[in-house]
């Protein structure tokens, strides 16, 4: 017996080690490992609500979810996948590669960076906590429509605006370090020109969440006080406007769709060229491009607000400069083709995810075309062919982007190779089940079907099903994808310094797995690659 | 399991279709052509945008493809090395621009039209509530409430469903043919949005604020739609029905409706003076209770949780008889109950409020009488 106690005093000591290791930890890569298993848990737990979501929508009637319940599911699932899945999983690429891509033995700012991690767990538990409270979870939409989420929002609505407070000052302070690392910490020799595109992506997506959080911050206060202390900016009966939410909210919101989408970008243009064994082409015109898209998502909020009423003018004009989206992103897209255009190319898993991340991505645009041209918008607006739009700019792109990003960097921050043969599996089934799940929400929009409705008319009830048993086949890959990054991480066939075979950057020259400190003195640029990569 | 096999055979329908009827087969994939000008002209639209995505798409992925098949490690092995060409990128900036220039024409012109809610010959005002819609004929000075029809035991599988299953309303929308008719919408509480795809007609109702639209119908008819902005609980069960007619039937419908209105207020003076009884108030207060209450309140009562609360021994069902009158009558404030005092007669409200005081166990034994409600009124 006493031998006993004396021996698990060690042992609890480990495991406060290991859990101080954690929490306490400044290091780039830990961080950025946490960053990562945050958003793939919050995936897990967002993908069940849209099974529940599509469960529900399988066949016509009340099966499984009451309405209130639904829009709980819902509200959750945009609000997790946004702020929970995406965001973090950015952030998390971002910490892991920034530092290693520009030659930085580190974040420049190590402590805020463990903090702004930190505030992520606590906040999701506060949103999610709110599904076991009186009243349900948030039931408005991610959007929370004033006065639905005002005088007509359910008592949890306070957890959640405390939630997204939280989550803001998480992704400010990131972006505050994301920005000064870049900025300081570069090289000898790098130029801002010279940066990878990664890198470039992520500097501008940081600015455009410095720019655009704080507005988040002051609609979500604003709601607050006009649920508490007696304000009525959202009220038009104290003099206010339900409209003017939705003006403050896209403010930020559309900005936000493309701090979604642009570290997709860097990270299509950083992959693309690695399989294609040619160098990036147009490389200024990317970066261009990528400016001109964060410029234009600051005047075009008001096309997700073309049925409030807006005068002719503001409609025009809303019209003409989500039109000129098109360009820059055409752009884009055109140089991918071009760098792919007599290369030399393979097709492990990372180049798959990119080039489906290229083709989806694009259909994704150009329906976002469609939904400009305002005549057309009055019959889009509101439904299931915006929810096919926005699926897939954020499915096949943000999602598909983190995933191509993970097989291509997992053997360097593991040392070990993923299953191509698994990773190939993952992929094509990823594939069919996302065109499965989202094209024919296209035909149930035009057909009529308003988004966010619990229960459909019999007409739709046909693609409802298709897309139901899509979405049941997407949430398999996900357990095939945990499964292969488990084993990655567990063993497999030892990862060569540069990995691929035609991989540029200073990330290729640390060894795999980078160790726990790297550049410790700025190394030299442009690196001299090693020839064995696979 | 049955209905996967309709899946199925719907899919072979369609491929069958493809060959057969273009019609048909756009019918279940393409956006509604509809039946005014308008949504003709926003179909024609959609076509021209979808047309130049699928060319353009063609182009590019076609590029993409032929590079993938002919560019692979296997059949070319030596990468070129080039990487930019400012020609090159002049021409893919310039030719979409001018593309989208071609678009954003039509686009201007049928937007103008659409925005050009001058000289109608009709207006509606169009109200939502929690989930429902009143419509208000300005100029004839008729307004009556139009509310989901299906019954809850279709919703709950416990019924099949009709062929208008979730698109059928008690009263619909009556408007005339080959008139320019304007809609005003408004809104009682949240954000609604009011639209019927075969009119090309979305405006969302908004609380304190009054917007625009208008349509001309050329054929008769019935035309469904829902409401499009998340409105809450019942979000899904707020239908639109437009009952179209010919401008000589909807002038007789319009004086048939005058004429029910002054015998709905000579049936409402003959309710007043006469004494109901117990076993007739409960009749008619539970029919009106699973009509208008039991959505929220549930059909025995008991609520759902403290957002709808339960009124089977409630606190307002089983206190004062005043301060339940005044609930019902006019509702509660930053919640989902309303004021029913204009939505009911006061017979309905005199026989709810009856059986809501003494079904389920509540058994207070208050007889309200319709002339109770009128003096409240």
């Amino acid at each position: 017996m006493v031998a006993h106690a004396a021996d698990a005093i060690p042992q609890r000591s480990r495991v406060w080690a290991y859990i101080a290791r954690w929490l306490l930890t400044t290091n780039h890569k830990e961080i950025g490992t946490l960053y990562l298993w945050l958003s793939f848990t919050l995936f897990f737990i967002a993908g069940a609500m849209a099974m529940v979501i599509r469960l529900e929508l399988f066949q016509p009637g009340i099966q499984f979810a009451e309405p209130l319940f639904y829009n709980q599911m819902v509200t959750m699932h945009g609000l997790i996948m946004v702020f929970g899945v995406v965001m973090p999983g950015f952030v998390g690429l971002a910490n892991w590669q920034i530092p290693l891509m520009i030659g930085a033995p580190d974040m420049a700012l190590p402590r805020l960076n463990n903090f702004s991690f930190w505030i992520l767990p606590f906040a999701f538990t506060l949103l999610l906590s709110s599904l076991f409270m009186e009243g349900g979870a948030p039931n408005f939409g991610w959007t929370f429509y004033a006065p639905l989420s005002t005088t007509y929002g359910p008592p949890s609505t306070d957890f959640f605006i405390f939630g997204v407070h939280m989550m803001g000052i998480s992704s400010v302070l990131g972006a505050i370090n994301i920005i000064v690392t870049i900025f300081n910490l570069r090289t000898p020799g790098m130029t801002l020109m010279k940066m990878p595109l990664f890198v470039w992506t992520w500097l501008i997506t940081a600015f455009l969440l410095i720019m655009v959080m704080p507005v988040l911050a002051g609609v979500v206060t604003m709601v607050l006080t006009d649920r508490h202390f007696g304000t009525s900016f959202f009220s038009a009966a104290g003099g206010g406007d339900p409209v003017m939410f939705q003006h403050i909210f896209w403010f930020f919101g559309h900005p936000e769709v493309y701090i979604l989408i642009l570290p997709g970008f860097g990270i299509a243009s950083q992959i693309i060229p690695t399989f294609a064994r040619k160098k990036l082409f147009g490389y200024h015109s990317m970066v261009y491009a990528t400016a001109a898209i964060a410029f234009l998502s600051f005047i075009v909020w008001g096309h997700h607000m073309f049925a409030t009423g807006m005068p002719l003018a503001a409609e025009l004009f809303f019209m003409y400069a989500t039109m000129l989206i098109a360009v820059p992103t055409g752009v884009k897209v055109f140089n991918w083709v071009a760098t792919m255009w007599r290369g030399s190319m393979t097709f492990e898993t990372p180049m798959l995810f990119a080039i489906g991340f290229v083709i989806l991505f694009t259909i994704g645009g150009f329906s976002g075309l469609m939904l400009a041209l305002v005549p057309a918008d009055f019959q889009y607006q509101d439904t299931f062919f915006v929810v096919a739009h926005f699926h897939y700019v954020l499915y096949p792109g943000a999602i598909f982007g983190t995933m191509a990003a993970t097989y291509y960097w997992l053997p360097k921050w593991t040392g070990h190779m993923y299953d191509e043969r698994l990773g190939k599996i993952h992929f094509w089934t990823a594939v069919v089940a996302v065109n499965l799940t989202f094209f024919p929400m296209h035909f149930t929009g035009l057909a009529g079907m308003p988004r966010r409705i619990v229960d459909y008319s019999l007409q739709f009830a046909d693609f409802n099903m298709v897309s139901s048993i899509g979405a049941g086949l997407l949430g398999l890959t996900q357990v095939l994808f945990l499964y292969i990054v488990i084993k990655t991480i567990r063993g497999g066939e030892k990862a060569s310094t540069r990995v691929w075979e035609g991989a540029e950057g200073l990330e290729w020259t640390v060894p795999s797995p980078a160790p726990h400190h790297t550049f410790e003195t700025p190394p030299q640029f442009p690196p001299i690659m090693q020839r064995d990569g696979r | 399991m049955t209905s996967i096999a309709s899946t199925l055979k719907s899919g072979l329908v369609f491929l069958v279709l493809w060959g057969t009827s273009r019609a048909a087969f756009a019918a279940a994939l393409d956006l509604r052509e509809g039946v005014t000008d308008m949504s003709q002209r926003i179909q024609a639209l959609h076509h021209m945008s979808l047309w130049v995505c699928v060319v353009m798409g063609v182009i590019v992925f076609g590029a993409m493809f032929y590079s993938i098949f002919a560019h692979r490690r296997s059949k070319h092995p030596q990468p070129a090395d080039f990487h930019e060409s400012t020609a090159v990128e002049v021409v893919w900036t310039v030719i979409p621009v001018l593309i989208l220039v071609g678009m954003a024409v039509p686009a201007t012109t049928t937007l103008i039209e659409i925005e050009d809610n001058s000289d109608a010959d009709l207006t509606v005002l169009i109200t939502a509530s929690q989930w429902k819609w009143h419509y208000q004929y300005l100029e004839a000075d008729i307004g009556y409430y139009s509310k989901l029809a299906t019954p809850t035991e279709q919703i709950e599988n416990r019924a099949p469903k009709g062929e208008n299953y979730l698109l059928e309303v008690d009263n619909p929308l009556v408007l005339p043919t080959n008139k320019k008719i304007r809609f005003l919408t408004a809104s009682n509480d949240v954000i609604h949005s009011w639209w019927v795809p075969d009119f090309a007609v979305k405006q969302d109702a908004i609380p304190g604020f009054i917007n625009e639209a208008w349509t001309r119908i050329p054929t008769p008819g019935l035309y469904r739609g829902q409401c499009a902005e998340l409105c809450g609980k019942d979000h899904a069960y707020m239908p639109v029905v437009v009952e179209v007619r010919p401008e000589a039937e909807f002038d007789k419908w319009i004086a048939g409706q005058r004429l029910a209105r002054e015998l709905a207020s000579g049936q409402a003076v003959a309710d007043r003076n006469k004494t109901w009884t117990m076993a007739e108030l409960m009749q008619i207060g539970e029919q009106v209770f699973l009509t208008h209450c039991a959505t929220c309140h549930e059909p025995n009562g008991v609520g759902q949780g403290t957002t709808y609360p339960a009124l089977a021994g409630g606190k307002i069902p089983t206190g004062p008889l005043e301060a339940h009158i005044d609930r019902v009558m006019n509702g509660k404030a930053g919640t989902e109950m309303q004021a029913w005092a204009p939505q009911l007669s006061d017979r309905e409200l005199a026989a709810v409020i009856t059986y809501e005081r003494n079904a389920w166990g509540n058994a207070t034994a208050d007889l309200i009488q319709p002339r109770t409600i009128y003096a409240a009124r």
